[in-house]
């Protein structure tokens, strides 16, 4: 089986249909390693990859006034259990421009392995990006993840990620994202993480709300069981007029796993405001016995409301 | 069902219903005596001893030095509907918690029987095996999951839709909605009920199910109550409210963990009007209404 076939494979796992690659109106870029196998771009993306020794390297500009109507696939992984990935890639979303992009990254085997991501990500005044990013991992636990990104939402512009790890186990994942939102920008991150075995987690995400009435919201849930450990770390400053944050983390423990989450808000302007909620431990018991008082054993409650919470 | 070869010649027990020629009965699990006796006009006939669905005895519970929960003694008969009523702080709503068999509500003595079972040696899950549920007074919220799941519970087939008409909620509007915080208050109290509802429980507790729902659609919570009791179902129903008490059969009145009185609905819900406590004068429960 080529690379390509084994990546296209187990696109399923992060909820890809592999047709994707064969539709001449979806755009998509698949790469293994330091290579690019596979690339398709569509009018108003331009595409400007290229592989070096040691990384796939580039732009991916959405042009101006210009909307994407099918999202843009990425398709990056590991057909084999070692081996290394690193991708620099910067994306700009012109003025008024929309796109989604839809990330997989795919490691079915891997068992020492590394996939490093730096991105840079500027959204220009009024326009849209749609960034969703899921991880397919197999059980060895043998890779390390690090997905880093610098953003920057100009005015009046949206920017929403949602990053997924729910199946596999990853080993170790060191996700380090930073957001500049500019005046009446908006950005969500939301990160959903079920870690296994001794999964290691690192969850760093900091939004500044650096214009007037900017918005920002940081949604975290994560869901730990065996022996896995997990640190996150939401950060919000505000710092002009109108400016409306909220972190929202939520933590499941279960078994011998670890948590701890770290909310930082800062506020520097007295028309500011900056809200946090944060909840690690067990399965809310209220939660737990309403499914009980259905007829639910222990065992079926927590797995409802976990994967509810996962969706 | 027991085969009574020879029937046995008896006077009729005290607590025996006796059925007429023409009514046909179905005898609940909880029956569990019948037979014949001596009848005045005919020569033998049948009787029916129902047992209480429910039978709390001498249910103490007690935290630090309160007694929440003070030598309790009472009943439920199968398919009826019974009110509690008291002020706050009375217990009603720790012995729903103690029944139910919540998370550190573990009484620290007497007897629980549910449909002859032993109750207080079940876990939550098995007693809601057994037909017992309960709806809390601030139910749950839950990310992600949606109506329909919810009320589809732990059942591979189901139509959860007639639920949510029943409570007056259009199922197109709800059932793809999440049981979350976007609900208010009145719409996930309906659907605690809608819940109960689908379950078909033996025994439903209702804890204030119409706390939170205006006043045009409580007529909807009341039928609810008397549908579960149509499918053959009990209901203890926690209330504050006249109207939804008094479509009980029958009701209790809770006053510092202690039953102060019982009887026909429309009596107790007089009584619970008083100003005071009928017991203890509001000096003990600190009942006192404005």
């Amino acid at each position: 089986m080529s690379e390509l076939e084994e990546l296209t494979r187990v696109l399923p796992m992060v909820g890809a249909e592999p047709t994707i690659l064969a539709d001449k109106e979806i755009a998509h870029v698949v790469g293994h390693g330091h290579h690019i196998l596979s690339r398709r771009s569509v009018p108003g993306l331009r595409l400007d990859l290229e592989e070096t020794s040691d990384a796939i390297v580039g732009k991916m500009t959405i042009q101006a006034g210009v909307t994407i109507a099918q999202p843009i696939h990425l398709c990056f992984g590991l057909a084999y259990p070692t081996g290394s990935q690193r991708i620099h890639i910067d994306v700009f979303v012109e003025e008024r421009a929309t796109a989604r992009v839809l990330s997989h990254c795919l490691f079915p085997v891997a068992t020492a392995a590394q996939h490093r991501m730096q991105a840079t990500i500027n959204i220009g005044p009024g326009a849209s990006l749609s960034y969703t990013e899921g991880h397919y991992h197999g059980p060895h636990g043998g890779m390390r993840v690090l997905p880093h990104a610098s953003i920057r939402i100009g005015k009046g512009a949206r920017y929403f990620s949602d990053f997924s790890l729910l199946s596999g186990s990853v080993g170790s994942l060191d996700i380090d994202y930073l957001v500049e939102i500019e005046e009446e920008g908006i950005a969500e991150l939301t990160a959903k993480i079920f870690a296994h075995k001794t999964d290691r987690i690192l969850l760093k995400e900091a939004v500044m709300l650096r214009g007037e009435r900017s918005r920002g919201l940081i949604k975290t849930r994560v869901v730990l069981e065996d022996e896995a450990r997990a640190e996150i770390t939401g950060i919000t400053e505000a710092h002009a007029r109108g400016a409306r944050g909220h972190v929202d983390c939520m933590e499941v423990v279960q078994g011998k796993a670890h948590a701890s989450a770290i909310p930082i808000v800062k506020v520097f302007h007295p028309e500011a405001k900056v809200t946090h909620e944060a909840a690690i431990g067990s399965v809310d018991k209220k939660e737990l016995e309403t499914l009980m008082a259905r007829g639910l054993t222990p065992e079926q409650a927590v797995e409802l409301i976990v994967s509810g919470m996962l969706r | 069902m027991r085969t009574i070869s020879t029937p046995v010649s008896a006077p009729l027990p005290q607590n025996a219903t006796v059925p007429n020629q023409q009514t046909r009965i179905t005898l609940p699990t909880s029956a569990l005596s019948w037979g014949m006796y001596d009848a005045p006009s005919t020569q033998k006939a049948w009787y029916v001893v129902i047992l209480p669905l429910l039978d709390i005895r001498n249910l103490t519970f007690v935290v630090g030095d309160q007694k929440i929960l003070d030598r309790l003694d009472f009943t439920i008969q199968p398919g009826k509907i019974h009110a509690l009523l008291g002020a706050n702080g009375s217990g009603k709503t720790t012995l729903a918690y103690l029944l139910m068999g919540c998370e550190g509500y573990v009484p620290t003595s007497g007897t629980v029987l549910f449909n002859g079972a032993d109750l207080l040696s079940l876990k939550m899950h098995e007693r809601a095996k057994l037909g017992l549920t309960l709806a809390w007074q601030e139910p749950a919220r839950f990310e992600g999951i949606t109506i329909r799941e919810y009320l589809t519970l732990g059942r591979s087939e189901s139509h959860p839709e007639p639920m949510l008409v029943q409570v007056g909620l259009d199922p197109e509007r709800y059932l793809n909605r999440r049981v979350d915080k976007a609900l208010s208050g009145g719409e996930r109290h309906r659907i605690e009920l809608a819940s109960v509802l689908s379950i078909k429980p033996m025994l439903a507790i209702l804890d204030e199910p119409a706390a939170g729902i205006d006043m045009l659609s409580i007529n909807h919570i009341i039928n609810v109550i008397r549908t579960i009791k149509e499918n053959g179902g009990a209901v203890l129903l926690i209330t504050h409210q006249e109207e939804v008490a008094a479509i009980a059969d029958s009701a209790s009145q809770l006053c510092n963990g202690r039953i102060i009185f019982s009887g026909d609905p429309a009596h107790v819900i007089e009584h619970f009007r008083g100003r005071t406590c009928v017991r203890c004068d509001g000096e003990v429960c600190g009942y006192v209404r404005a």
